[in-house]
């Protein structure tokens, strides 16, 4: 009985900091400025979001089958998702997609309203 | 050769096993090890059974592993941190880090964990080079990559620093640039 409370427990945190990671990656998509800065957005979402939620789920299933399949999904993830992130930023680079360099910093949307109101 | 088929030949038994979960169908188990010896015969027959297709286990590349788990965390709170804050102060830039990785496992394996640790990916390899666009500023410290190039290194048991005779290799794995 005691061991099924620490086991949801755990797979909750789990869940829920998986969960936390997948939001904030996508919070960063949106946010940063060009294609390569939200790469590094989207790269936190493969790693620590989709690895956490499937150590969850494999703490919720136990010493089983399925808990030994979801590890070899972790695996593959952990493999082939920087590969494909690799390929998207090579590819870039080689269509001549010029990188947002130097110091940013996200405008200030009072700010941003204010000159918009000017300019009209 | 035939060390590696071995190992091939068990991994892909306890892979059948993990997938299918039959120890009682006698159809299924024949049916299955007869697939397993067929891709064992096949890939004999490509001439590719060699350390890199079946990169065995060594007790070194587990503490890798760990070692590299706790960098991602790191640089995930760095980079949540850094998204998440209203000013989300960022310096994007792009800089080449020197390999010494002798071996294409090697250099992989290298490149990888560049890519899997946020806030940096690999952007480009070129010989002994790997283009790297990174994006805070604590994440272009140079010692840091000199480190996880020793470790990967290591994990793999790469011959660093090794030069490669490019007169005995044939041509096709040479041009890997435009790749």
């Amino acid at each position: 009985m005691t061991l099924e409370i620490i086991q949801l427990v755990v797979s909750g945190a789990f869940l829920i900091s998986g969960v936390f990671f997948v939001l904030a990656g996508a919070v960063g998509v949106l946010r940063l400025p060009d294609f390569y800065t939200r790469m590094h957005a989207a790269g936190m979402t493969d790693t620590l979001g989709a690895e956490f939620i499937i150590f969850g789920l494999m703490v919720q299933a136990g010493f089983t089958q399925t808990s030994l399949k979801l590890f070899l999904i972790a695996f593959l993830l952990f493999l082939t998702s920087p590969t494909a992130s690799h390929a998207v930023a090579d590819a870039a680079h080689h269509a001549g997609l010029k990188p947002l360099l130097g110091k940013f910093r996200a405008p200030n949307p009072a700010e941003v309203k204010a000159n918009k109101v000017e300019k009209h | 050769m035939r060390k590696s088929a071995a190992i091939l030949l068990l991994v892909l038994v306890l892979y059948w096993f993990t997938l299918s979960g039959y120890f009682d169908h006698t159809v299924l188990f024949v049916t299955g090890g007869l697939s397993v010896l067929a891709v064992v015969g096949l890939a004999a027959r490509m001439n590719i059974l060699d350390d890199e297709t079946t990169p065995y286990f060594r007790f070194k590349s587990i503490g890798y592993f760990v070692w590299l788990f706790k960098e991602i965390v790191k640089a995930n709170m760095a980079v949540v941190k850094a998204v998440l804050s209203p000013d989300m102060e960022i310096s994007p830039s792009m800089f080449k880090v020197k390999m010494d990785h002798g071996t294409d496992l090697g250099r992989t394996t290298f490149a990888n964990s560049i890519t899997l640790t946020p806030g940096t990916i690999s952007v480009e390899m070129e010989d002994g080079e790997i283009l790297v666009h990174a994006l805070l500023e604590e994440m272009t410290d140079l010692e840091g990559f000199k480190e996880m190039g020793v470790r990967s290194g290591k994990a793999v048991a790469d011959p660093m620093n090794y030069v490669p005779k490019l007169a005995a290799k044939p041509k096709a794995t040479k041009k890997r640039k435009g790749s």
